[in-house]
């Protein structure tokens, strides 16, 4: 819920600002969202954002970890502590990613429709 | 006869916590086996007197694990050094072993310069080296490409493979590959059918009487499930080996040393050279573990096999990097 309004919240901001002026700052902001990476934990471990946002993954622990969808749609290199994989999810839909080097570890994105 | 063979577990099991007693004044390398009549077992740190009486009628192999090399975090500023000189060490050891066999992660992070640097390392050992790649060795964007262009050839499928070393047969298996994500498993790893056919093929020619050796980085038996520590189709795989009368099984990955008998195999993990990781559940991750600096080197260490011909297990003499 808490995710949703803030996508509600980002999307109104975006249209806000698509409306009023060019000295506005950009929107990106609005259109990225970071999951961090903690102690063998994607944190959130599932993420709501419209399609267009851009996920910034931040590995905060001392060992390294990954981030791979489960069919290959993407995948990062192993990330050393401090090293960050974005994505941009144009497209709608849910995404199950897993730590390449510790499976047990899960996360899911789910993109939904730009507006919605 | 039950009896007996539950004495003999009991000694094998005082005698592995001797060595870990012992092991406690030391400073990390890496295991040293011993193969008599074709089951290892762990002799502490009686192991020099051992390794010499087996080079008399076997050999010794050597196993170095998990070297991480790369790995600068708090737990070991420089596991590269701490690699470096659990090679020393061995190449110290008065009865040199026969060859060594790295069990993977010998990288942290996949990258050439880390894989550069550990062959430069190794290029100081006068024997063979066998590796299998840990999870970090196949951790870069092309799922493995770094590790297999360097040590793929003459290997079958993903880097698999076996050799013969005196009368004792070596698998070297694959389990970082085909991870099954933890959705719906508990994470574990995996071998992969390819894998298996082609190993229920390499064994089938074998007398029952050959000792096999087989080496695999993840654990082939669930460790600790929550932890990712096991292999799912490892049991399909040990099925292809229940004929035989000796079976052993060295695995790296969880940087400590676990061991388990069950019925003619037994199961031993290595200690790291690089940092040690927490007993199984006993942390709420299996991250590097931090120990005082003075500590480091006694949680490390290296395995010595001596394989003797006879009726005797095979000899296993673990080495901390301390000692």
């Amino acid at each position: 819920m808490i995710s949703k309004a803030g996508l509600l919240a980002g999307a109104l901001g975006l249209a806000a600002l698509v409306a009023a002026a060019p000295r506005a700052p950009s929107a990106d902001a609005a259109n990225s969202v970071a999951v961090q990476i903690d102690n063998f934990h994607y944190t959130p471990a599932n993420l709501v954002v419209a399609a267009g946002t851009t996920v910034t993954w931040k590995n905060d622990d001392d060992s390294p970890h990954s981030v791979r969808e489960k069919d290959g749609k993407f995948k990062s290199a192993a990330l050393d502590t401090d090293d960050t994989f974005s994505q941009t999810f144009a497209a709608p839909g849910e995404y199950d990613y897993f730590c390449s080097i510790h499976p047990y570890m899960t996360g899911k994105i789910l993109v939904k429709p730009a507006g919605s | 006869m039950a009896d007996r063979d539950e004495n003999e577990q009991k000694g094998a099991a005082q005698m592995n916590r001797r060595g870990l007693l012992k092991c406690m004044s030391w400073a990390g390398t890496g295991v040293l086996w011993t193969v008599s009549g074709g089951v290892p077992r762990t002799l502490g740190l009686l192991g020099e007197a051992h390794a010499a009486e087996a080079q008399a009628s076997g050999f010794t192999f050597l196993q170095i694990s998990d070297s991480h090399v790369g790995f600068d975090k708090p737990a070991n500023p420089n596991a590269l050094g701490t690699f470096q000189e659990a090679i020393a060490k061995v190449n110290a050891m008065p009865t040199p072993p026969a060859f060594i066999i790295h069990t993977g992660d010998i990288t942290h992070l996949s990258k050439d310069k880390e894989f550069d640097d550990a062959d430069q390392a190794m290029k100081a050992l006068k024997q063979k080296v066998y590796v299998i790649p840990g999870e970090h060795d196949v951790a870069d964007a092309d799922n493995g490409k770094a590790y297999l262009d360097r040590y793929g050839k003459g290997t079958k499928g993903k880097g698999w493979y076996s050799f013969d070393q005196g009368g004792v047969h070596f698998i070297a298996l694959i389990n970082v590959f085909n991870f099954e994500p933890g959705f719906k498993s508990a994470g574990l790893a995996k071998l992969g059918d390819e894998q298996l056919e082609w190993m229920e093929k390499d064994v089938k020619g074998l007398s029952a009487s050959t000792p096999i050796v087989v080496f695999a980085h993840l654990p082939l038996w669930t460790v600790y499930q929550e932890w990712g520590w096991g292999t799912e189709d490892a049991p399909r795989a040990l099925a292809y080996l229940k004929r035989f009368g000796s079976v052993t099984v060295l695995n790296g990955h969880i940087h400590q040393i676990q061991q388990k008998v069950e019925g003619n195999v037994s199961f031993h993990t290595a200690r790291s050279t690089a940092f040690p990781q927490p007993a199984p559940g006993s942390a709420p991750a299996p991250g590097p573990m931090k120990v005082p600096a003075e500590e480091l080197h006694s949680v490390l260490g290296v395995r010595t096999v001596n394989y003797v011909r006879g009726k005797n297990p095979l000899a296993v003499v673990e080495t901390p990097l301390g000692a």
